[in-house]
């Protein structure tokens, strides 16, 4: 990939040349391999703002779980491990299907393609699912965040160790950070929706710029639920 | 260290066009690394000012006259970087060192405690006595203060002292400095706190205070009239006293209209209904209880008043309800 | 040799909207546009208009200060004003300033291309500005937030009775309208170069826009989880920032800080940028050192994220923090001396005429040294302690952020005003605003370096009477310098509806963007350039190019 532009001279708005400008080539880029290379570019860029955006929610943990280790280790127990792990097995798959949806449509394979995507959009609503469950069960027990906070005794795990009086800081910081998660989850269900109907349409047969990036983004959103689990689910 | 005698020669002690008076030890110190910035700095403006502008001039566009090409200087370029971090090392060092010495607190410090709320200061010295807004401290002697606040985040500045801290609410900050002159020193907030809704109810800009630099004959005279009712005077006048002294009147009028907080006029014996809708009758205990622990029993309608606790001795609580019960 | 077209050639008849990008009228070829250009404006608009607002909240703020006591409003209402003021100015004007407004309208040509790019994304990034600006308003109307701009908990989460948390969602919302300005350039500047536009012949308005979009999109998502997290904190208790839950203000402060303080590279390089521009076209020469300006403002983007905690130093950090930071602070000024000194050098045996967008570039780099020299008082540890949370402070950031940004910004809008425009401005009433401005804003703000070194802290709806006559002296700058503003827009006002057609290069500037034809054509270019010597070498210029009749 070389830094340079290869432009292709003459007059851009001049339609005899038509046939070097493909449909899905945009109108100010000279060539479909500049065009995809913008788009890699600007989404390796979004995508490390998106890091730092969740940086802030692992820092608060960081620093909250340093001052109070007992209390994060004590209300951790409160999370349903088996339906954490269930939902990282889920998104791990998805991550799968969208990378083999982004090979299908890199050969051109339409209706492959069509299968992954499904696939992909099936799981991310799985694991919203699977969270509606898991947070149902905590709006039950009271373990709310911040003022809310207010634990029922009869719906805590049995024989799980005591909560601290300020437990309450750890589920601001779990619902935080699985809430921002949902929502990244839930515009990713839209983006998939949306790659989906331009899929249907025949958009990805020569140019899958959009399917690559749908599924970068998705990627993403998968490694920071990978570091939340661990850090939310399995301490103790 | 080299630069004491050049310390001891510059005597930035009494007030100056950008400085207040010093009243401390460290201050002088400060004042000496705040000087040489400021001259460094002037010199740096003139230079370049005068370089640019000369230039200007001699290079004024004339017919027939081009700009020569750019010839680049590396060696110039780094002689700019490096001399300037050359210089910025030194400046660091120096404030660094001054910052630590005066931040280490001498082995026989006083310590006084100081709190922050809105919008006043108590101190609280080691006799166990406190006292709002002013803050005696004996010349000479070396002291520690200990910091927090009731509700925001405040700013303790003592400028003639050269010194601030944050008081931050939940945690202990400290500073430590030794007075060195006699007379009064103004202590302001530094960090915004807000205002009262009501026109006059104070804020930020009123959380006003003075050190009293006194010696230390008048220090212990001054600890002994705090502890007591002043001679002469009555249980609810010196209620009244205390009333006006710690800024209750920024939320509490005495003459019937509304505030942060409810109205004095006619309290004593009233009946209040609670946040919690229980009934309460205004008598010793609640005013003693309101006062050390405000946030117990809170009256309905005052759920955003915030007030903070008041740490009196039963004199002085004894004193405000005997003022109180004459607020009709 | 020349690189760009500056007539049309061929037998092709062009489309008169092709000839001029403002050819095409009505609202949707504005609403609906993905021309940079009209984006640009589009934004130049926006925030000249939030800047007359927080214009207008300053000289309210100096009117109350000119007496002690009530002068024209409450304690509650000043700090209100005090903080919309800072709160429009940060947000809905200087940050998106120079890069959304100028640098949308010439980065692609500078770089001799038709578009940045994403144009949609582009297009979107105003109308989520505008969406953010909407709630900003709303809280405005509903009478303002009193919180300081910087939000402080726990006041703002628990005790001010404003409307925060639309204010809050505001900035959030705003946020994302950086970010994805930051994206695009960032794309451009990769990947849509003109053939031979290699990086050392960039312009440095260019490596500027550069530097300002990497800070841009990796500060500015700390900010929106800092917001984020301060609206659930207010709303629902959670206890982050509370000490009475556990939380700790101070934490607060660092997360705000980590954005804020890169935040003023945002502010403040472009300027630097604009102002590299201007002093080489108007000393006709190339920049001293171009490798070291360009090389410090990515300098710049990297050493402003480490020295956050300068801003906490008697917040109660540890006393190695704060030596740590303080250090920092030090190696960050270097970058911007360098600049400076670059500056002043490629004025040395050039051809210096003195219009009006010079004096601009000449004024910045006078107020920009006093602000930057400034700043070292404050990284000294123990001179900062007598001087945190004064008017020293506030006369320190007024200095870069007005004498630097401002300047540079106006400096850049009458510089390329005839290029976006195709109208002259009256150079005699240019010169009249400026000496307003550049008289006002000292009288205004080197007073409050006094004001600051004597104590009086900031924040202050009332102050002690022995500072009342350093602050009527400073009310009376803010009247000049308003003046000298009226000025300038009664002038910009003339030239649209009046001025002098604009000749292609009025300034004779060797640069790409005055290569092209004014009006300048849709697609930035008549035929694609290529690009054989950098934008200041004025010894390759042709005398056609450099013509500016």
């Amino acid at each position: 990939m070389t830094d340079t532009a290869v432009a292709v001279p003459g007059d851009a708005h001049d339609h005899a040349h038509d046939h070097a400008h493909p449909d899905y080539l945009a109108h100010h880029f000279d060539t479909p391999q500049q065009q995809f290379d913008a788009a890699k570019i600007g989404m390796w860029s979004f995508l490390v703002q998106e890091i730092l955006f969740f940086s802030g929610v692992f820092v608060a943990y960081g620093v909250f779980r340093s001052w109070y280790p007992e209390t994060f280790s004590a209300a951790a127990q409160q999370l349903n491990r088996p339906m954490g792990a269930t939902n990282t097995v889920v998104l791990l798959f998805s991550s799968l299907t969208a990378a083999l949806a982004v090979r299908s449509s890199a050969l051109g394979k339409q209706k492959e393609t069509t299968r992954w995507l499904i696939l992909t959009i099936a799981c991310a609503f799985i694991f919203l699912t699977v969270k509606y469950f898991e947070y149902a069960h905590k709006f039950e027990g009271g373990l709310l965040p911040g003022k809310y906070f207010h634990p029922h005794a009869a719906h805590l795990v049995a024989g799980s160790p005591v909560l601290p009086a300020n437990s309450h800081v750890f589920f601001s910081i779990y619902f935080m950070a699985t809430g921002i998660h949902g929502i990244h989850v839930l515009v990713g269900i839209g983006v998939f929706l949306w790659i989906l109907k331009r899929n249907l349409r025949g958009d990805f047969k020569q140019y899958n710029a959009g399917v690559d990036m749908a599924a970068l983004y998705w990627h993403l959103v998968d490694l920071v639920w990978i570091y939340l689990f661990p850090l939310l689910y399995l301490i103790d | 260290m080299f630069l004491q005698p050049l310390i001891d020669a510059v005597e930035p002690v009494s007030s100056t066009v950008q400085m207040p008076a010093a009243m401390s030890e460290g201050a002088e110190s400060i004042d000496w690394l705040f000087y040489g910035i400021y001259w460094f700095s002037v010199v740096f403006i003139v230079g370049i000012t005068g370089a640019m502008l000369y230039f200007v001039w001699k290079y004024r566009r004339r017919p027939g006259v081009s700009a020569a090409p750019t010839k680049d200087h590396t060696g110039l370029e780094l002689f700019w970087t490096i001399l300037p971090l050359g210089m910025c090392v030194v400046m660091f060092h120096v404030s660094y060192k001054t910052y630590i010495t005066n931040a280490i607190a001498a082995e026989n410090s006083m310590e006084i405690r100081v709190r922050g709320q809105r919008w006043s200061w108590s101190f609280q010295y080691p006799n166990g006595e406190s006292e709002p807004t002013q803050l005696w401290l004996p010349i000479g002697k070396p002291i520690r203060l200990i910091m927090s606040s009731s509700d925001v985040l405040h700013s303790f500045y003592v400028p003639a002292f050269r010194l601030k801290k944050d008081t931050v609410p939940g945690m202990y900050s400290q500073i430590a400095f030794t007075p060195n002159k006699l007379g009064d020193a103004q202590i302001y907030c530094a960090e915004y706190c807000g205002a009262g809704a009501a026109e006059g109810s104070g804020g930020h800009y009123s959380m006003l205070g003075q050190v009293k630099i006194v010696t230390a004959e008048e220090f212990e005279k001054h600890m002994k009239e705090i502890s007591k009712m002043p001679d002469g005077m009555t249980p609810d006048k010196w209620g009244q006293e205390l009333y006006v002294k710690n800024n209750c009147a920024t939320c509490h009028s005495v003459d019937g209209s509304a505030g942060t907080g409810p109205t004095f006029k006619g309290v004593y014996g009233r009946k209040e209904t609670l946040t919690t809708g229980q009934q309460v009758e205004v008598d010793d205990n609640y005013i003693r209880e309101s006062i050390l622990r405000p946030q117990a029993k809170i009256v309905k309608g005052f759920e955003t008043g915030n007030m903070p606790p008041f740490v009196f001795t039963d004199e002085k609580i004894e004193a405000l309800i005997a003022y109180l019960k004459t607020v009709k | 040799m020349a690189t760009v077209a500056t007539h049309q050639t061929g037998g092709h008849a062009h489309d008169p909207n092709e000839l001029d990008y403002l050819a095409a009228k009505g609202f949707k070829s504005w609403a609906l546009t993905l021309d940079h250009k009209r984006i640009g404006i589009m934004y130049l608009v926006a925030v000249l208009m939030s800047f007359a607002l927080g214009g207008v909240l300053a000289l309210l703020v100096r009117l109350e200060l000119f007496t002690t006591g009530h002068t024209i409003m409450s304690a509650a209402q000043y700090n209100k004003v005090f903080t919309m003021h800072g709160v429009v100015m940060v947000f809905l004007f200087i940050i998106p300033s120079i890069p959304a407004a100028m640098g949308n309208i010439f980065l692609p040509i500078m770089l001799g291309t038709k578009d940045v790019a994403f144009p949609k994304l582009n297009l979107a990034s105003f109308y989520i500005y505008c969406f953010g600006a909407c709630f900003g308003l709303y809280a405005l109307l509903h009478g303002g937030v009193d919180t300081g701009w910087t939000f402080y908990t726990p006041y703002s989460s628990k005790f001010s009775e404003t409307p925060v948390i639309p204010m809050i969602f505001a900035a959030f919302v705003m946020g994302f309208s950086s970010i994805l300005t930051g994206v695009n350039f960032i794309a451009t500047v990769h990947k849509m170069r003109a053939p031979g536009l290699n990086w050392r012949r960039l312009p440095l308005f260019v490596w500027s826009m550069y530097a300002t979009s990497i800070i841009q999109v990796l500060a500015t998502p700390v900010l929106a989880i800092t917001l984020f997290l301060l609206i659930f904190e207010r709303a629902f208790g959670l206890g982050i920032f509370d000490p009475s839950m556990g939380g700790d203000p101070v934490l607060f402060q660092h997360f705000f800080w980590f954005y804020s303080h890169p935040a003023v590279y945002i502010m403040i390089v472009p300027g630097m940028g604009v102002v590299s521009e201007l002093i080489c076209t108007f000393s006709r020469r190339a920049p001293f050192g171009y490798m070291f300006i360009a090389m410090s403002s990515l300098g710049l983007a990297l050493l402003g994220f480490l020295v956050w905690g300068h801003h906490l130093f008697v917040a109660g950090m540890s006393e190695y923090a704060t030596m740590v930071f303080s250090g920092l602070t030090f190696l960050v000024g270097i970058p911007s001396g360098v600049k400076v000194f670059n500056w002043v050098t490629t004025l040395y045996k050039g051809s210096i005429s003195l219009e009006s967008p010079m004096l601009y570039g000449l004024g910045f780099i006078f107020l920009f040294t006093i602000g930057g020299l400034t700043g070292l008082f404050l990284a000294m540890l123990a001179v900062d302690v007598h001087l945190h949370d004064t008017y020293f402070v506030v006369a320190h950031f007024h200095y870069v952020m007005v004498g630097g940004t401002v300047i540079a910004f106006i400096g850049g809008l009458h510089y390329w005003w005839p290029k976006f425009t195709g109208k002259m401005y009256n150079e005699r009433m240019a010169q009249v605003a400026f000496g307003l401005v550049f008289v006002g804003f000292n009288v205004t703000f080197l007073t409050q370096f006094v004001l600051g070194s004597r104590g009086m802290p900031r924040r202050y709806y009332d102050y002690l009477p022995e500072f009342q006559s350093l602050h009527q002296v400073s009310t009376m700058g803010s009247w000049l310098l308003g003046a000298g503003f009226l000025v300038m827009l009664v002038m910009f006002i003339q030239s649209l509806t009046s001025g002098k057609k604009a000749p292609r290069n009025p300034w004779g500037s060797a640069a790409l963007e005055w290569q092209t034809p004014t009006p300048i054509p849709f697609h930035n270019f008549l035929e694609q350039p290529v690009i054989t010597r950098g934008p200041y070498d004025y010894h390759l210029a042709t005398e056609e190019e450099l013509a500016h009749d």
